[in-house]
C-alpha cells in the first residue's frame, strides 16, 4: 500500500481541568489517502471535534501525532483549510472579501491580481455563491454563509478539506442542497475531506469510510466502515438501495447500541439506573 | 390532515385586526408628540419653580428671560464683530496713511482684544473638547488593543487604569498647568498655554473609558475569527489590520462615545477653574459680574451646554451607525 496523505498517528489528547486530567482522546489511529472522502461520526462529546482540531493544528496532541505527507503537523495552515461549523465568516466583510482575505494570504506570490479574481469568482462560483458575492454575511440565509465558508475553504486549494459538522446549523432542506452540491464539487475536485457529522445519512451518502468513534471521556475509533456505493451518488435512488440501508442500519446499530449515549438528567440515583442499563445493553 | 395544516397556517398568517392608529400617525405621536409634551411639561415646572425661588441677584430666571437673553448674547455677539471689523477698517487706513507719507515705514499690525463673546466662547470650548478627545483617541486606542491582545499587559496595566480612572479633572488641573508652564515655552506658541492646559486635562480624563472599552472589545474577540487568522497563518500585523481591529469597532465606539461625553462635562469644569477661555469661564465671569442679567446669562450657557453635549453624543452615533459593520447593536 501506498503512503497515506495523512497519518493521524496515535494520539493522545489530554486536558488539563481544575479537577486533574481530562482524557478526551486515547490512542486515535487513522490514515488517509489522497482523494478520500472521511466522515467522523460519534455522539456529542466524543471528541470528533478535537480529532479535527488536532489535525488541523489548533490543538496539539498531548502524545502522537499527525503526519500529512510525511511532515509533522504541528500549527494551523492553509494547507488543512477548515470549514467551521458557524461559517466564521468575518461579518465586516462581503462573501467576495472573505474568500480574497484567504485567497491574498495563500497566493501571495503565486497569482496575479488578476488570477486571484478569477479565482475567487471560481470558487464562488463552484458552491452557487456567484449571483451574490457582494453581500456581506448578514445579508445572506444560513445556507448561503456555509458556502461562501466552503469556498473560502476551497480557494486556499488544501490538501485536506477539515469540515466541522459543516451543515449541523441548517435545516433538513438546506441541507440536502448543500449535500448535493457538496457532492458535486467533490467530483469536480476529488479532495480529500474529513468531515464531522451527527447524522447518519449525510455519512452514508458523501463518505468513502466512516469512522465510528466510542463515547468518551478516552474516546477512540470503534469501527470503521468502508462505503462502496458508485458515484455518482443519488440520494433518491440510494433510498431504495439495499447496500445503503445496510450500511446506514450499521452505523445506527454501532451508535445506538454498542455505543449507546447515557444522558445525564436529574438525579444521581437516574443517572445510576441508567448507567446500569447501558452496561446491560453493552453485554447485551 | 392536509386540511388541518392549511388552516393552522392561515390561522396563523390571518392579519391581526385591531382598532389600530395608522402607523404613521403613531410614528408622529413617539417621535414628535410625546418629546415635545415633555418638553411643555419641563418649562412649566420651571418657570413656577423660578418665580417662587429669590435669590440676592433677583429672580431664578424663567424660560422667558433664557430667552431674551438668547438674542441679547446673539446681538452682543455682533456688535463685538461690527467693532473688531471697524478697529481693522481704522488700523489699516491708518497704515495706508502713513505710507503714503513714508514709503519706507513698516506697518505694525495689531490683533483686535476685544472680550470673547458667548459665541466666542462656545467655539473655543468646542475646539479644545475636540483636540482634548482626539488626543485622548489616538493614545487610547492602540493602547486598549495592546492590553487586550496581551494577558500580561492587561494585569499589569490594570491596577493603573482603576486608580487614574476615577480621579476628578479638577484634581488634575494645577498639576498640568504647572507642568505645562515648565514644559511648554517657546517664545511664538503655536497654541495658547490655556488652551493646551484644557485639552491635556480632557484628554487624561477621557482617556480611560476608550482604553478599557477597546481592550474588553479586543479580548472578546470571538474565537472563530482567530482560528480563521490562524489557518491563514495571518502574520500579527495583519492579523491587528484585518481581524482584531474591525472585530472592535463596536466596542471602540462605545467606548469613544462615553468618553466624549466626559470630555465635555470635565472641560467646563476645568475652564472654570482655570479660568481658560471658553463656555466655563464665561459661566464664571457671569457668577462674578452679579448683575442682575447674571443668573439669567448662566442658564442660558448651562442650556447651551446642554444642547452641545447632546449634538456630540448625536454625532458620535450618526459616525457609528455610518461606519461599524455591527447595525443590530441598540444604538440609543
Amino acid at each position: 500500500m501506498k503512503d497515506p496523505l495523512l497519518n493521524i498517528s496515535k494520539i493522545d489528547m489530554v486536558f488539563p481541568t481544575p479537577k486533574g486530567d481530562f482524557t478526551a482522546l486515547k490512542e486515535v489511529d487513522l490514515k488517509i489517502n489522497k482523494g478520500e472522502f472521511i466522515s467522523l461520526i460519534g455522539h456529542s462529546g466524543c471528541g470528533k471535534s478535537t480529532v479535527l482540531n488536532v489535525v488541523a493544528g489548533l490543538y496539539q496532541a498531548t502524545k502522537g501525532g499527525v503526519l500529512l505527507n510525511g511532515r509533522e503537523v504541528n500549527q494551523p495552515g492553509p494547507e488543512r483549510a477548515v470549514v467551521f461549523q458557524n461559517h466564521s465568516l468575518l461579518p465586516w466583510l462581503t462573501a467576495y472579501e472573505n474568500v480574497e482575505l484567504a485567497v491574498k494570504q495563500v497566493f501571495a506570490k503565486s497569482k496575479s491580481a488578476a488570477e486571484m479574481k478569477e479565482w475567487i469568482e471560481y470558487n464562488l462560483k463552484l458552491v452557487h455563491m456567484d449571483h451574490a458575492m457582494h453581500k456581506r454575511p448578514d445579508e445572506i440565509s444560513g445556507g448561503m454563509k456555509q458556502r461562501v465558508g466552503i469556498a473560502r475553504a476551497l480557494a486556499m486549494q488544501p490538501e485536506v478539506l477539515l469540515m466541522d459538522e459543516p451543515f449541523g446549523a441548517l435545516d433538513a432542506l438546506t441541507r440536502a442542497h448543500m449535500q448535493d452540491s457538496l457532492m458535486e464539487i467533490q467530483d469536480e475536485l476529488n479532495n480529500t475531506v474529513i468531515m464531522i457529522t451527527h447524522d447518519v445519512d449525510e455519512a452514508v451518502l458523501l463518505s468513502d469510510r466512516i469512522v465510528m468513534m466510542t463515547n468518551g471521556p478516552a474516546a477512540t475509533i470503534g469501527e470503521i466502515l468502508d462505503v462502496k456505493l458508485e458515484r455518482p451518488r443519488d440520494r433518491l435512488a440510494l433510498a431504495e438501495d439495499p447496500l445503503y440501508n445496510q450500511y446506514r442500519s450499521a452505523v445506527l446499530t454501532f451508535l445506538y447500541e454498542k455505543q449507546r449515549k447515557v444522558e445525564e438528567i436529574g438525579s444521581a440515583a437516574k443517572a445510576d439506573v441508567k448507567s446500569s442499563e447501558k452496561k446491560q445493553a453493552e453485554s447485551a | 390532515m392536509s386540511s388541518l395544516i392549511a388552516q393552522l397556517i392561515t390561522r396563523k398568517n390571518a392579519p391581526v385586526v385591531k382598532a389600530q392608529l395608522p402607523t404613521f400617525l403613531v410614528n408622529f405621536l413617539h417621535a414628535v408628540l410625546l418629546p415635545t409634551i415633555g418638553i411643555l411639561v419641563f418649562l412649566l415646572f420651571w418657570s413656577v419653580a423660578a418665580n417662587n425661588i429669590d435669590t440676592s441677584l433677583g429672580k431664578f430666571p424663567d424660560p422667558a428671560a433664557v430667552a431674551a437673553q438668547v438674542g441679547n448674547l446673539y446681538d452682543e455677539h455682533m456688535e463685538s464683530r461690527a467693532k473688531e471689523q471697524a478697529f481693522y477698517e481704522r488700523q489699516e487706513k491708518r497704515n495706508a496713511a502713513r505710507m503714503a507719507k513714508d514709503p519706507n515705514y513698516v506697518a505694525k499690525i495689531r490683533a483686535y482684544t476685544g472680550k470673547e463673546t458667548f459665541v466666542d466662547q462656545i467655539f473655543t470650548s468646542l475646539i479644545t473638547v475636540m483636540s482634548g478627545f482626539l488626543l485622548a483617541a489616538v493614545i487610547a486606542i492602540p493602547l486598549g488593543i495592546a492590553i487586550g491582545l496581551s494577558k500580561a499587559l492587561n494585569t499589569a496595566c490594570n491596577p493603573i487604569i482603576q486608580i487614574f480612572k476615577p480621579v476628578s479633572p479638577l484634581a488634575w488641573l494645577p498639576l498640568v498647568t504647572m507642568v505645562v508652564s515648565a514644559l511648554y515655552v517657546s517664545d511664538e506658541p503655536m497654541f495658547a498655554k490655556s488652551f493646551v492646559v484644557s485639552m491635556i486635562t480632557v484628554t487624561l480624563c477621557c482617556l480611560w473609558p476608550m482604553v478599557i472599552n477597546t481592550s474588553v472589545g479586543v479580548a472578546s474577540l470571538n474565537s472563530d475569527w482567530v482560528n480563521v487568522s490562524r489557518v491563514l497563518r495571518l502574520p500579527a500585523l495583519k492579523h491587528v489590520q484585518k481581524i482584531v481591529l474591525p472585530a472592535s469597532v463596536p466596542a471602540i465606539f462605545t467606548g469613544m462615545r462615553l468618553s466624549l461625553g466626559i470630555a465635555w462635562m470635565v472641560l467646563i469644569a476645568a475652564e472654570m477653574l482655570a479660568q481658560n477661555p471658553g463656555l466655563g469661564k464665561f459661566v464664571w465671569d457671569e457668577f462674578q459680574n452679579g448683575s442682575s442679567q447674571s443668573l439669567s446669562r448662566i442658564m442660558t450657557a448651562v442650556i447651551v451646554i446642554g444642547l452641545i453635549g447632546f449634538a456630540l453624543d448625536r454625532t458620535m452615533l450618526q459616525l457609528q451607525r455610518v461606519l461599524s459593520w455591527d447595525k443590530t447593536t441598540q444604538v440609543r
